[in-house]
């Protein structure tokens, strides 16, 4: 770990004027992320600008029937939020499958989208790596790549993104709320995140200078017909090898609106609007599910260890797809799968 | 007079454990403390061509960088380096000897500073050029190069030939991936300065012995000189055995700097020192359509480095096990680029067993008979390498009472045969085989007049509770409660003990105890005997005990005298009394502790999830002497072997010799979610020739044979056989 200097922002204007003025400086709110890529000389910031204090913290119903979430509202406390709970259970549900009840008590909602790859080179400064190094080449290409992304890949990274939680936001249309020196911006959750292409070392579209105020969640909760299924290594305390974020609304038997989200797979919560506009006004059936995973999967690429992610996913899709339909979402406690 | 032995008698240092009073080595304080960081190498193999330490001797607070280079003299010769411990066969590796490097992770400097922080800082600011060399730490990719080590069970019959003949043949690899004991404490040392060079050494090890010869070898220092302490210790399972790089480093800079220093090694930085090897498992066995052995080949190939030879029992299982008339056994070594493996919870039978019993229960569906029935069909009442008996063994009684407890009489025996929903279920057995090993160890008794005792001995209690049992068979020998018993372990100035491991301590320490409680007994009887109209006038020591504070007469025991008033009137305040286990290693028996264990998966037949929902484990191990530390020793064992079975592996990428999930987030142990129901089951197993108590030992039992049964269950549930571990969900979705 480096030597560094140490702000405590007294608002959000400040942490702003303190970004511009510390070039190589980071925002610290849970720290949950950042302190574990300092402690292996991945992050070096110059100074670290303490945001955890700002009023960011409240959960808000929106005029038009949504919610905006403050960035630094904890994991936990969204995760067990009545409005939550009772109108976007499938955030919840994805906040919960992530890390440790620990961990989401520390873990902020700005820190979570903001969170960096687990591709274990990138953590590894003694090995090659563009996302951390850019032009040093990529080592999970001809490596260890059997958590690695399947869509979205460049030649120069094939991480994931590890987010449980922007998987559920990607699916429920959320926007991210920036403030930035002169004044604020709102972007789809969906365009924040970037894919690696030839400039890896850009995880998202947040530019210097730049914080996460908020994030608003649309009116439409799918509360009734969701399911978030995590797939991964042991059944709780790991990161997604998949996951899939599904949220239907029905008429009968009959779909009327499809999210679908993947996790796991690629450098940004994955979607397909081909794959969902296909569902839409389709029965409900494993047929049609299997449709709209071929659509999703469609240009899927596996490198020499992550093959199976491929298959792997197309059943997940199925069967997220199949437990929200039947309303019996997956259930984060009991590990079990429905 | 059993009060506490055999009893589920809780922790006696429980209490100091949960509220935090209970030291560790890395939290003793001392005055004017400084902090050791360690800066490893980053390459597998090689030299250090240029070690810049100019910036981080600027940082403030900075004192030293010690480096091969400007380092305190260190012995020149392996006879020092070698611990109790260590392999016949090497060279042990000497931390900042020279500028070689032997494996990635190898300590190439230490920086010390004020503080921990600074020190940390600081390490990254050393330089380092290295000239590289080529290397190798692939072992699949090396098997070519595998040689021939020490002597496995000698031969029996003509086994390739009787293999090639057999009726019924099952023959194949069953790979066993490198994994690291991940011990919750870290590896930390606080080497204290007394002055004069004399240091007092706070170590997390096994053994203070052990690493109190090993310090006064490679310092050149006189026995007194260094006193090594390491009262409680945060799990070890092995690792510790062996004096680590941390306790070398720390003593080297509070030498270099006349000041107290502390070491704690990173989690990542525990990834450099031992670990259980990775093995490649080639198991053979030939039957006849009885049902019945005809020959058992088992060949181990296994990493080790290329300064040491590593190598552990990992092929002889069979012998112990199943009559057969023909068995062949190797053991070969690949020599690669990486540390010496070590230890880790039942070393060799983890891999070696879980291999033979996987080619078991395939033998088992080969013959298409129950599992259990093939086990009982060649169910060896005798250790046929030494063609010796048993000093007991209950393993039938295992089988009964575990398959009862599971109700395996209800499993349909085709795969895929049983469901559950979406999921498949599966059942599967295994059986699990350890030693039963003594070794001399001396305790200490001090009983006072007002009917305290102290009693104490160098042994470390790693965690499996010898601070208790200790406690439980003094208070009874000496006939008093466990609270006026006061245990001191772990301090090489208290009498002599081997390294805690191999799960010999339990049965060594108690006897120990028994031995000086005897000899306490006898000068009390001298002393009361001696007393006018003694109730115990002319009474021989074996027909008298210790009970309820006082000597009694063994048949009448309320002809006894108090123990305060046979030292009153001896006008003693103290007796003490030193005396070391005596056992009888006959060599008419074999001694071994046995397990059956039984294992249901539930598997999601789409995509692969595994859940392990059922485990029950029947233990014959002799004597239990303590109920409920001896169900938790087995509990940790079945959650290690679930983690054995599909979690636990150590990633390397060949290509730059490192481990690539050097980190407990990224190196997979069950977590509570993997962990359901686990049932215990001790089968009573009296044994009158081992030793007086009838005590086994406990310690690594539990973990053999649990990553076999739960391999055969997935195969049970899914027709799929898995070799390769651990079984992750994507081996089963092809
Ligand atoms: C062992 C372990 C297991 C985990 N498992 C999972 C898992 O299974 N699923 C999962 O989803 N996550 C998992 N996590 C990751 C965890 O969710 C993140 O670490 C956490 O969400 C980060 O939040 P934080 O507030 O602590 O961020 P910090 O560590 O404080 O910050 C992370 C980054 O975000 C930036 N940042 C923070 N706030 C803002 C803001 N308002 N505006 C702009 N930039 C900002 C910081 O500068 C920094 O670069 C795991 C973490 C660990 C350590
Ligand atoms: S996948 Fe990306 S993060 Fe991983 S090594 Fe390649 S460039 Fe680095």
């Amino acid at each position: 770990m480096n030597n560094f200097q140490y702000s405590r922002a007294a608002d959000v204007a400040d942490a702003i004027r303190l970004l511009a003025a510390n070039p190589g400086a980071r925002l610290i709110a849970g720290g949950t992320n950042l302190i574990d890529l300092m402690k292996e000389n991945v992050e070096r910031p110059s100074r670290l600008i303490d945001i955890s204090r700002l009023p960011l913290r409240k959960v808000e119903e929106t005029a038009d029937g949504g919610l905006r979430i403050g960035a630094l509202v904890p994991n936990s406390d969204l995760a067990y939020h009545p409005l939550i709970e009772q109108r976007y259970p499938l955030l919840a549900s994805a906040i919960l499958a992530g890390a440790s009840a620990q961990l989401r008590n520390m873990a902020s909602v700005g820190g979570n989208l903001m969170q960096r790859t687990r591709c274990a080179y990138f953590y590894d400064t003694a090995t090659p790596c563009n996302k951390r190094n850019p032009g040093t080449g990529c080592s999970a290409l001809d490596g260890l790549n059997r958590n690695h992304a399947i869509l979205g890949t460049s030649a120069s990274c094939i991480a994931t993104n590890p987010s449980d939680m922007s998987v559920a936001l990607a699916a429920l249309g959320a926007l991210v709320h920036i403030a930035r020196p002169s004044g604020e911006r709102t972007i789809a959750l969906t365009d924040f995140h970037r894919l690696p292409g030839d400039t890896p070392h850009v995880d998202v579209n947040l530019g210097a200078g730049e914080i996460i105020i908020a994030i608003e969640l649309p009116p439409l909760g799918f509360a009734q017909n969701y399911s978030y299924l995590k797939i991964r290594d042991r059944l709780s305390y790991a990161f997604a090898l998949v996951s899939v974020a599904a949220a239907l609304e029905l008429e009968g038997n009959a779909i009327t609106q499809a999210r679908i989200a993947l996790g796991g797979v690629a450098h940004k919560p994955w979607r397909s609007l081909e794959a969902e506009a296909a569902l839409r006004g389709q029965a409900a059936t494993v047929d049609h599910f299997s449709h709209a995973a071929d659509l999703l999967l469609a240009g899927a690429t596996a490198r020499a260890h992550n093959g199976f992610k491929i298959e792997l996913a197309r059943r997940a899709i199925v069967r997220t797809l199949t437990q929200a339909a039947d309303a019996t979402p997956q259930s984060q406690s009991h590990k079990k799968i429905a | 007079m059993n009060a506490y032995v055999g009893t589920p008698t809780s922790r006696v240092d429980g209490r100091a454990k949960v509220t935090g009073t209970a030291k560790y080595a890395g939290e003793f304080p001392a005055d004017g403390l400084v902090h050791g960081f360690v800066v490893e190498a980053t390459i597998p193999c090689g030299r250090i061509a240029r070690l810049d330490t100019s910036a981080a001797l600027n940082v403030n607070g900075v004192l030293d960088v010690l480096t091969h280079a400007n380092r305190p003299p260190l012995a020149d010769n392996d006879e020092a380096w070698k611990d109790e411990v260590a392999p016949e066969k090497g060279s042990p590796f000497r931390p900042l000897y020279d500028d070689t490097i032997k494996f990635n992770g190898q300590p190439i400097a230490l920086v010390v500073a004020e503080d921990w922080e600074t020190a940390k800082f600081a390490a990254t600011l050393v330089r380092v050029e290295y000239e590289p060399s080529g290397f190798a730490t692939d072992l699949e990719g090396e098997r070519g190069s595998a040689a021939e080590t020490d002597e496995p069970p000698k031969p029996r019959g003509d086994a390739a030939a009787a293999l090639a003949r057999a009726a019924v043949r099952h023959e194949a690899d069953y790979v066993i991936p490198t994994e690291h004991h991940n011990p919750m404490e870290l590896f930390a040392t606080t080497a204290v300065w007394d002055g004069g060079g004399k240091l007092t050494v706070y170590d997390k090890t096994q053994g203070v012995q052990n690493v109190h010869k090993f310090l006064c070898g490679v310092f050149d220092k006189k026995p007194s000189d260094i006193r090594v302490i390491s009262p409680y210790v945060g799990g070890a399972f092995g690792s510790g055995l062996r004096p680590q790089h941390q306790v070398v480093l720390a003593t080297l800079a509070a030498l270099a700097l006349k000041r107290s220093v502390r070491v704690v090694l990173t989690r990542q930085q525990m990834y450099g020192l031992g670990y259980r090897p990775m093995t490649i498992e080639r198991v053979g066995l030939g039957a006849k359509s009885d049902g019945t052995l005809e020959a058992v080949t088992h060949e181990a190939i296994a990493v080790t480095s290329r300064y040491e030879d590593f190598a552990r029992n990992d092929t002889g299982w069979a012998e112990q096990l199943y009559s057969s008339p023909n068995s062949r056994f190797s053991h070969k070594l690949v020599h690669l680029d990486v540390s010496t493996p070590c230890d880790m919870r039942a070393p060799g039978a983890a891999s070696g067993v879980c291999a033979l019993e996987c080619a078991m229960d395939e033998l088992a569906v080969a013959l298409k008979i129950d599992p259990i029935d093939l086990r009982l069909n060649c169910y060896s009442d005798r250790d046929q390498s030494e063609n010796l008996p048993y000093t007991s063994k209950q393993l039938r009684e295992c089988y009964a009472r575990g398959a009862e407890a599971f109700g395996w009489s209800r499993r349909n025996p085709a795969p895929r045969s049983m469901h559950d929903g979406n999921e498949l279920v599966g059942w599967g057995m295994a059986t699990g085989v350890w030693e039963a090993l003594q070794m001399p160890v001396a305790v200490r008794i001090v009983l006072t007049s007002n009917g305290h005792a102290e009693v104490s001995c160098a042994a470390s209690d790693i965690g499996t509770g010898t601070y208790t049992i200790v406690a439980q068979v003094a208070a009874d020998a000496l006939g008093l409660p466990i609270e006026n018993i006061s245990v001191r372990l772990a301090d090489s100035t208290l009498p002599q003990a081997p390294v805690e491991g191999g799960s010999w301590m339990a049965a060594s320490s108690a006897h120990a105890v028994l031995a000086a409680a005897e000899d306490v007994r006898k000068e009390l009887l001298s002393l009361a005997g001696k007393m006018p109209g003694s109730p115990l006038a002319d009474a021989e020591l074996a027909d008298t005990v210790l009970i309820d504070g006082s000597i009694a007469r063994a048949a009448d025991n309320s002809r006894a005298v108090s123990i305060a008033d046979a030292m009153r009137h001896g006008n003693i305040e103290r007796i003490a009394k030193e005396k070391v286990n005596q056992f009888d290693e006959d060599k008419k028996h074999a001694r071994n502790t046995h397990s059956a264990v039984f294992a249901e998966v539930k598997i999601d037949e789409q995509l692969g999830v595994i859940r392990v929902t059922r485990i029950v484990s029947a233990v014959a191990a002799g004597r239990i002497l303590n109920t409920k530390t001896g169900r938790s020793q087995i509990m940790g064992g079945v959650v290690w072997g679930i983690g054995m079975a599909l979690h636990e592996e150590t990633v390397m990428d060949h290509r730059f010799g490192r481990i690539m999930n050097a980190n407990i987030a990224e190196y997979h142990i069950p977590v509570n979610a993997d962990v359901h129901d686990i049932d215990v089951i001790f089968v009573d197993e009296p044994d009158a020739h081992i030793n007086k108590l009838g005590v086994k030992g406990l310690g690594e039992i539990g973990i053999v044979g649990v990553p076999a049964a739960i391999a055969n269950a997935v195969y049970h549930a899914t027709g799929k056989r898995i070799r390769r571990f651990p079984i992750t969900l994507d081996k089963l979705l092809g």
